[in-house]
């Protein structure tokens, strides 16, 4: 009988970190064997009908996105697979958990990714502050070299991968996937403009796949039980399992591998043990700094990716942060985009500029000097930059999602800000 | 053709286009900064924002960046206007935009008072256009330590609004290293990694890129004027053959600046830096302001012009006259000596090899098989050759556009992909470091040999040998010279291509090497491909003084000169085209602008204009003849060249030098010679008129101070030069409506769009013609109907006994001060190398020396400093030419031996402190 929780079960039964050896004794490969013995595009025909959608945030299907890319390169040179693992989100630590404890099973997705699309070289774009998961994962490369898995010929078979980790020097910029492509090319790591897709035109110009962490290890499983299996694994429209994570003050804060669907209500209360004893929740960011707040009347909302849209807001990474009643909601959205401000590549001027002056607003407001006026600044910046079409990538719409949202459920406490003189949370 | 909806109204734009590009092709005021037609898009600003529609029945939109869309049938987008009117919901895109202009002046000073864009600046543009008029933002203002970038761009980051723009041309478009973006977020930083001259010789051009007053000029600084002070006309640069079209600029009877003047086939929107900074030379303290005749004492007296011209007409009436011109006179200059003296007693200036090399390039057009190449056309390349003339020394232009054409296959590659054309950043992820084919063979290491497939070095006759051998290997019916793999690899390369081109020039003085070019381009005709054949001649009129001919040899001239002919040397220093020793010119009549040591050694000098400070016309490599038009009115007794010869014939009682305007010369040039008939049609003459009635103005409409500015010299006011010659008047009244032909563009300057990027408003469409037509006309023009034999004589080796010391001579060239005029211009000056030898490494170690030593040059009597290239061959010596200092080397090979008293001296000619 297959896990319910494909992800993170074995790490469960292991007890901690599940290498090579573990990984085997429990269908580690088994996979990747399988996969390597079936036809590229008929893995992307499975993929897709599963229904994986990417779990960076931006929930793009997967299967269809390899299928962007089918078949061998159309002119000469190679296709590329990346794993985009810059986990920078604030609040997000789901990809850093499948790193540190099962290392072998983003390998094993990767080698049927590749697979699938004809790529004979793989790159793990790895966040540079992420030590213990870069020993993890370097360690479970090797072995996995060492046993023939990758490399040439690998398995035995006519395949060949060469998978290699790309340590990022530290940008939240750089888990944009173009902005990436620069970064692992040795270039300033800025956003590209798209089209051309990197399915097209990636990594050194050539076709290349990019997909999150999770998303990855979601394959393996697919691959053995079947895309009917996992997408009953799913509660409502979405497929297969989710890590939710919650921090916050809450009894347990942590990640959990849930059915993609799980309403945020049993998240928190049944999950995350509730809210600690005297705090009260007033909002939550659902997957990560740069979504919109959800409030109270969304907590029996499903997270998956087409609910929590329709709420307003977007699932993201499915980490959430929650703001309880003693945090000051201006001075959480200007410690967001000070964040935000100072994370921008500096290429396009409403990010470059805006954020700052967003930033500067919020810090006078928070600190008493906010003035008549300063919040319909801050609405027309937020309109400004906000508007996806606007800025050359989405860092500052999702700078500005949290600062909107705010502005629409929290405007008393900014109207009190500037009207005292002063934060009443101090 | 696409139908598109603007504002309400359909336009027919080019199907595929850049709708920002055809959105200015309309001349619609939309505004932007990171793109920059010769560039591209990259959507970095966002200041281009327009409103898309879905459809008629939108009334929302969307909004999108102009820069970054594709013109497409049915396409309906909204611009607007910063107060609403055009169309109501296109006002939240100008709303945006001027929210744009809001974020960006946050950082930006308010230093327009003080600072040199003001007046000319794209953001002060932008800003008034979007209707940004009040500071909301309270914030500090970020600041910067601004860097030292060397003599010609000053810099001053506090400004910089972070377009992108100087990055993007110096290092994407030039090929520049040492130009970066540092730093990240709202602290993004344009400079180099540390102080240091900016290398590259196309730096200058961040001054016209930059949309603000951060990369300014900075010998202009130090002089500094408004551009509405400011007095131009068109011009053609004087510092080497390519003939980029500038507008030089002056107040005060100072020669302030020199900015591009856009050609579409020539130009286009850039110069490189000798062109740009090497004019300082009007200005220079040295220059000859009046007539001197040299007295019994030996000391020049100033008799006055009248009693000068006097004197020469008593001095040439019985004598035996020879003339000698040059090939950096205008065509008048030279036509007027030509008929003074005649045809028979006429020297075009070249020493006897430069000459026969010239021939040679003639020889090569005239026969025709090809196609003569301009600028745009070469930028079209897909494969290139260059035998044997380092163009970024020589015509450093034509450099930057060879370095367009490696990017071809990137743009095939990039329509292969779907990625349109104009999308910058899009095309080179896409191509990487693909690059069509360039081959270069050279005597030494050359700039551009980064992009090269494959590099040959070797002296001028191996070169040539090499040439040959590429020419056989296309067409064996073509003599063989050298095989081996760069050439196997080139003649495959050439072949292969739709639109190969061949550079080669008179760099080497080496006849037989234009000859192989010629047999190259001659072969790749004889396959059908539309191939083309650049020759690059030593400066900017030689091929119009070629043109003209005569049958004096210069080293014939000497003689007549040593049996006692009294020569008319116009605008010649003949010390740097013969050993100094060899010619007496104490009897000599010369006309020039500098104290050379010709005008030094001379009889009597007479100040002759430069071309600044007057018309005329010079033919370019092309053989495209092209009008400089007087910028401002010398002082003192300096004339062109022409009207003195003009007024010594009078003075000799002859009535046929009696020209007594421009036209009238022009007239008669264009009618001493079948090829010289095109000088007729090159630009309107002096009867032109805008609208019929108006001339054009010289000044723009807001020139000031015209009552007051020589109020300190006299309260009244001077009576306005009226112009006779051409069509333009010493004054702002006029009118320059840009749709006179593109000859007679004075400046450019739109309402609400003072800036250069104003061009746009002058142009048939963004990046084509000018309205008026691109000016000059090709005097040959060589097609592939005609085909010519190929030549046949394929030198042999250069014979050299390479022991002791003895090296095969090369000439090398430099950029900075390796023509005259440069190398007295000031700024140059701070760039230009003292004498040097190019060896390889292993060369200098057998010689005892290293870089920076010096080695004694036995047949020039002087030491020069050494470089080591190991891209110079074994046995080859690169011997700097013409830079000040250098001597006239007139052997085929040099005997080297290390000095070890050598002083090694900065650049510059001690002999010659520029000022200006």
């Amino acid at each position: 009988m297959a896990s319910a929780r494909p992800l993170t079960g074995v790490v469960d039964t292991v007890g901690g970190l599940v290498d090579l050896e573990s990984y085997e004794s429990h269908d580690g490969y088994a996979a990747a064997r399988q996969a390597l013995a079936t036809a590229p595009d008929d893995i992307i025909d499975l993929v897709s009908e599963a229904n994986l959608r990417g779990r960076g945030g931006a929930g793009f299907g997967t299967g269809m996105k390899w299928g962007f890319t089918r078949g061998p390169a159309k002119t000469p040179g190679p296709k590329y697979l990346v794993c985009n693992a810059d986990e920078m989100e604030p609040g997000t630590f789901k990809d850093r958990y499948l790193l540190e404890y099962n290392p072998h099973l983003l390998v094993e997705g990767m080698i049927i990714a590749a697979h699938a699309i004809h790529a004979e070289v793989a790159y793990v774009f790895l966040r540079g502050e992420y030590h213990q998961p870069y020993r993890e994962l370097h360690k479970a490369i090797d072995d996995a070299y060492a046993k023939g898995y990758l490399g040439k010929r690998i398995f035995g078979t006519d395949i060949n991968l060469e998978l290699r980790i790309h340590r990022s020097a530290g940008r939240y910029i750089c888990g944009e996937e173009t902005a990436l492509l620069n970064a692992l090319e040795g270039k300033r790591a800025q956003p590209r403009q798209k089209p051309p897709f990197p399915p097209a035109s990636g990594a050194w110009g050539r076709p290349t796949i990019v997909n999150n962490v999770e998303t990855l290890c979601n394959v393996p499983a697919i691959v053995r039980n079947g895309a009917e299996w996992y997408q009953d694994l799913g509660i409502g429209d979405d497929a297969g399992t989710k890590i939710y994570g919650v921090s916050g003050r809450v009894n347990k804060p942590g990640l959990w591998e849930l059915p993609i669907g799980t309403t945020i209500r049993e998240i928190i209360e049944e999950h995350a043990g509730g809210m600690k004893d005297g705090y009260k929740l007033r909002g939550l960011l659902p997957g990560g700094a740069s979504t919109d707040f959800l409030v109270e009347q969304h907590l029996d909302l499903a997270m998956d990716y087409g609910t929590i849209q329709a709420a307003g807001s977007r699932m993201g990474t499915g980490t959430m942060i929650l703001m309880d009643d003693t945090i000051c909601p201006v001075d959480m959205c200007r410690n967001l985009e000070h964040f935000f401000a100072q994370e921008s590549c500096g290429f396009c001027t409403p990010c470059r500029e805006g954020l700052p002056w967003v930033e500067e607003l919020l810090t006078d407001i928070e600190e008493g000097r906010g003035k008549e006026g300063d919040l319909e600044l801050l609405d027309r910046n937020a309109m400004f930059i906000g508007g996806t079409t606007n800025t050359f990538c989405l860092h500052a719409p999702g700078a500005m999602e949290p600062l909107a949202s705010a502005l629409k459920y929290f405007r008393d406490d900014f109207e009190e800000h500037i009207r005292t003189g002063q934060c009443p949370y101090r | 053709m696409a139908r598109v909806n603007i504002d309400g109204r359909d336009y027919d734009l080019p199907d595929g286009q850049n709708l920002l590009h055809a959105c200015l092709s309309e001349r619609l005021d939309l505004p932007y900064f990171c793109w920059h037609p010769a560039m591209g898009s990259v959507g970095s600003c966002r200041l281009c924002a327009v409103l898309q529609y879905r459809d008629e029945a939108d009334t929302r939109g969307r909004l999108q960046m102009a820069c970054m869309m594709t013109v497409e049938d049915g396409l309906r987008i909204g611009i607007g206007t910063s107060d609403g009117e055009a169309s109501r919901p296109a006002a939240f895109a100008a709303d945006f935009r001027k929210q744009v202009i809001e974020w960006l002046m946050e950082n930006h000073p308010h230093d327009c008072p003080v600072c040199e864009e003001g007046g000319e600046c794209h953001l002060q543009d932008m800003t008034v256009m979007t209707g940004h008029s009040m500071r909301r933002y309270a914030g500090m203002k970020r600041t910067w330590v601004n860097q030292y970038l060397g003599p010609f761009v000053g810099h001053e980051m506090n400004r910089c609004i972070t377009c992108y723009r100087c990055v993007r041309y110096y290092r994407d478009y030039a090929g520049g290293t040492d130009l970066d973006a540092f730093g990240s977020k709202s602290h993004m930083f344009f400079g180099r990694a540390e102080d240091g001259v900016l290398e590259s010789e196309f730096a200058g051009n961040l001054v016209e890129v930059c949309p603000t007053g951060v990369f300014t000029d900075k010998p202009f600084s130090k002089v500094y004027t408004r551009k509405w002070d400011l007095q131009s006309a068109p011009s053609i640069c004087p510092h080497c053959s390519v003939g980029c079209n500038t507008f030089p600029a002056e107040r005060y009877g100072v020669l302030k600046r020199v900015h591009n003047r856009y050609h579409g086939e020539v130009n286009g929107y850039f110069l490189c830096d000798r062109g740009r900074y090497g004019s300082h030379f009007v200005n220079h303290d040295r220059r000859i302001r009046n007539a001197g005749v040299r007295a019994e004492d030996g000391v020049f007296e100033a008799p006055g012009r009248d009693a000068a011209v006097t004197a020469v007409a008593e001095r040439l009436q019985d004598a035996d006259v020879i003339g000698i011109g040059s090939p950096r006179a205008s065509m008048g200059a030279n036509f007027a000596l030509k008929e003074l003296v005649g045809a028979d007693n006429f020297c075009i200036g070249m020493a006897d090899d430069e000459a026969a090399t010239m021939a040679a390039m003639l020889d090569a057009y005239r026969g025709g098989g090809f196609k003569i190449p301009s600028l745009t056309d070469i930028e079209t390349a897909d494969a290139v050759l260059i035998l044997g003339e380092d163009i970024s020394n020589t015509a450093a232009r034509m450099a930057l556009a060879v370095r367009q054409a490696a990017r071809g296959v990137a743009f095939e590659m990039a329509k292969d992909a779907e990625i349109p054309d104009w999308q910058d950043a899009g095309v080179r992820g896409h191509a990487q470091h693909a690059k069509s084919p360039l081959y270069i063979a050279s005597v030494a290491s050359t700039r551009i040999d980064d992009l090269a497939a494959a590099t040959r070095h070797g002296d001028a006759l191996d070169l040539a040998r090499a040439g040959f051998g590429i020419a056989h290997a296309i067409d064996s019916d073509f003599p063989p010279g050298t095989l081996d793999a760069f050439v196997a690899s080139a003649a495959e390369a050439l072949a292969a291509a739709d639109r190969p081109l061949v550079i080669a020039g008179s760099e080497a003085r080496e006849p037989a090497l234009v000859q192989a070019a010629t047999n190259i381009a001659l072969a790749l005709g004889t396959r059908g491909e539309d191939a083309m054949l650049a020759l690059t001649a030593s400066e900017s009129n030689s091929y119009g003084a070629a043109l003209l001919g005569g049958s004096l040899g210069l080293s014939d001239a000497v003689q007549r000169i040593a049996d006692g002919a009294v020569a008319v040397i116009v605008e010649n220093d003949l010390y740097r085209r013969l050993p100094g020793d060899g010619v007496d010119l104490g009897r000599a009549i010369v006309m020039d602008y500098l104290e050379t040591p010709t005008a030094e050694s001379s009889a009597v000098v007479l100040p002759a204009s430069t071309y600044a400070e007057q018309t005329g016309t010079f033919v370019n490599y092309e053989t495209r003849a092209q009008r400089f038009y007087q910028v401002f009115e010398p002082t003192d007794e300096i004339a062109p060249s022409w009207r003195w010869i003009s007024a010594i014939g009078n003075a000799m009682g002859r009535d046929d030098l009696g020209w007594t305007d421009m036209d009238s010369l022009t007239k008669a040039c264009a009618a001493a010679g079948v090829e010289l008939s095109g000088l007729a049609d090159v630009a309107p003459g002096a009867g032109f008129r805008v609208d019929a009635e108006s001339k054009i103005p010289r000044q723009p409409h807001r020139y000031s101070g015209r009552t007051a500015m020589r109020a300190n010299v006299s309260v009244h006011e001077p009576k306005t030069t009226v112009d006779h010659e051409t069509p333009f008047s010493y004054s702002m009244e006029g009118l320059n409506t840009g749709d006179q032909p593109g000859a007679v563009l004075p400046y450019v300057w739109s309402p609400g769009w003072n800036s250069n990027q104003s061009v746009f408003k002058f142009q048939q469409e963004v990046a084509g013609a000018l309205a008026g037509g691109d000016p000059g006309a090709r005097l040959i023009v060589a097609n592939g109907d005609t085909r010519k034999d190929a030549h046949q004589d394929v030198p042999p080796p250069a014979q050299t006994d390479l022991s002791n010391g003895t090296f095969v001579a090369a000439h090398v060239s430099y950029v900075f001060g390796g023509d005259e005029l440069s190398a007295a211009s000031a700024p140059i000056l701070e760039r230009t190398p003292p004498p040097y030898v190019l060896l390889n490494s292993a060369d200098a170690q057998r010689l005892g020396v290293s870089e920076g030593n010096g080695v004694a040059i036995a047949e020039l009597g002087a030491s020069y400093e050494v470089r080591v290239d190991d891209g110079i061959a074994p046995g080859v010596a690169g011997v700097a030419r013409g830079l000040p200092g250098t001597g006239v080397l007139t052997t085929t090979s040099v005997n080297l031996a290390a000095d070890p008293d050598f002083v090694r001296r900065p650049g510059g000619d001690p002999n010659l402190i520029a000022k200006g």
